[in-house]
């Protein structure tokens, strides 16, 4: 076989043979932000709206225990997990569990896991932030027509509360998408780990980190493109259709 | 009305004070060390349309918010139906779908439309069926003169429409009292109109109703009853004639002055 010559005539080697490789990691890499992100936009909600559960002089005293040690526990889950470098939090899990459990983790899980409790860490933040960036006035209505704090939490203030924070989702999920590559440590086969291995067959480096770096770009572009239209649409329609005759 | 009833149960009657539908008893309330309501005593009877004047700051607000249970109060107490507002067993969810409250600011849910906003009270709250709730939310939204409106989002609205779909919102929840802390007060001139001739409305149709106002002559013209607020305590309470024409207290003279000259 002949070695090519020029960059372009590398790039169009490696990319003919390594191509459905590269694809593949990137589908890897999509998978592991996309439902991390998501999973991770669970945990924040439910670690959000717990620390949001408002503590007064009617509270029950169980509840008002439950209620501190939920507080508790978020903050050390924030405090851990926002504390240290995600690739190391990869390594501590996944070695951590094979030396101290004896469980081999498969890399995928395990990272999603990561990816996971990662994100929820922060977006833990976001959404406390997002609910107390709702008016206050909006709770109080929907508590002045007899609605429970859950019940205003569910269909009041979490609905206008997720909307401000659709961009930082976002943002969110393309730093994820950028971020999986620290997974490699733990040989999730995601595009930077397998860019690695393929690199290291040609010793062509630069070439394939060159077509590892378009693809990236080409990923969190669409991601970025993809929140732009869902934040459009969540908008809704700037007009109205006046109800002309009104038979109730 | 058109309404078929829904399904809250009515809560007993107490023997003793049937026609009181509140009593406020010895009533204070304190944030840290300022003082904002000092031994409030008083009740509304079914059919009392009560205003509630005095100065910014003279504890009126607070007074109204402290009914609806969204201020606790520091000491005394406030009998709903001869039942006492708070404290271990009380449930405030279901009180607070009998006490309509209209705020200054509105606050109609930004997230729902207008036909919605009316239907969120019953169909979650009192577990009406979604197509009663919106044919007595569409009843009541004509009442206000906001049916047409029914699509629009509260941020879609003028101040005047936004307040009259919040007094749609309240009375959806068919309740007991109303309760209209400064209704009028983020208005333009002329919006409050239309917002006052609502609450007229309701008045004149026997709606039990405890209004927080500036309005000097809707007070004097509708109310049955007027509280004078002057540094947290009921200065004067009275009929609007003893009030406005005869006011005893020096104060209540100099406060009403003041809106005769502006």
């Amino acid at each position: 076989m002949d070695t090519p010559q020029t960059f372009f005539g590398w790039i169009a080697l490696l990319w003919d043979q390594y191509g459905l490789i590269f694809l593949k990691g990137a589908g890897i890499a999509v998978y592991l932000a996309a439902a991390g992100t998501a999973l991770g936009t669970l945990i924040g909600l439910l670690a959000g709206v717990g620390t949001a559960v408002p503590i007064d002089v009617d509270t029950p005293l169980p509840q008002k225990v439950l209620l501190r040690l939920v507080r508790g526990l978020v903050a050390l889950y924030v405090w851990i997990f926002r504390g240290t470098p995600m690739m190391v939090q990869a390594m501590v899990i996944f070695y951590g569990a094979s030396a101290v459990f004896s469980w081999d983790l498969d890399p995928l899980a395990a990272g999603l896991f990561i990816v996971s409790v990662n994100t929820g860490a922060y977006m833990a933040e976001t959404v406390r932030g997002g609910i107390q960036a709702v008016d206050p006035g909006q709770l109080e209505g929907a508590q002045a027509i007899g609605m429970s704090h859950f019940q205003a939490m569910r269909l009041v203030i979490l609905p206008q509360a997720l909307r401000a924070i659709i961009p930082q989702i976002g943002n969110y999920l393309v730093s994820n998408i950028k971020d999986t590559s620290v997974l490699s440590v733990i040989t999730v086969g995601e595009l930077f780990y397998l860019a690695r291995s393929a690199a290291g067959t040609y010793l062509r480096y630069f070439e394939v980190f060159f077509i590892t770096c378009l693809i990236y770009l080409a990923l969190t572009t669409a991601a970025t493109l993809l929140l732009r239209l869902i934040e459009k649409k969540l908008a809704g329609p700037r007009a109205y259709a006046l109800v002309e005759d009104p038979g109730a | 009305m058109a309404t078929a009833p829904l399904s809250v149960a009515e809560l007993p009657l107490s023997s003793t004070d049937a026609a009181d539908i509140l009593q406020v008893r010895h009533l204070s309330k304190r944030f840290g060390a300022h003082i904002v309501l000092r031994d409030i005593d008083f009740s509304i009877s079914r059919g009392d349309v009560i205003c509630i004047i005095g100065a910014s700051g003279s504890g009126k607000s607070t007074l109204l918010r402290c009914i609806d249970h969204l201020e606790p109060p520091t000491a005394g107490s406030i009998l709903y139906r001869g039942q006492p507002v708070g404290g271990e067993h009380f449930q405030v969810d279901r009180y607070r779908a009998k006490v309509g409250m209209v705020f200054q600011s509105f606050n109609l849910f930004a997230n729902m439309n207008v036909l919605k906003n009316c239907m969120a009270g019953p169909v979650h709250v009192l577990h009406a069926s979604r197509e009663q709730a919106r044919a007595q939310a569409l009843t009541y939204l004509k009442k206000v003169g906001m049916a047409a409106y029914q699509n629009a989002r509260p941020d879609q609205l003028s101040g005047g429409q936004k307040q009259r779909v919040a007094i749609a919102r309240a009375l959806c929840m068919h309740p007991d009292i109303l309760l209209f802390d400064e209704p009028t007060s983020a208005l333009d001139p002329q919006m409050v109109g239309e917002v006052l001739a609502v609450m007229r409305q309701l008045a004149a149709e026997g709606m039990t109703m405890a209004v927080v106002t500036h309005e000097m002559q809707f007070a004097r013209e509708v109310s049955s009853r007027v509280l004078f607020m002057q540094d947290g305590i009921i200065a004067e309470d009275g009929t609007p004639q003893q009030i406005f024409e005869h006011p005893k207290n020096p104060h209540t003279r100099t406060f009403l002055q003041r809106f005769v000259h502006r």
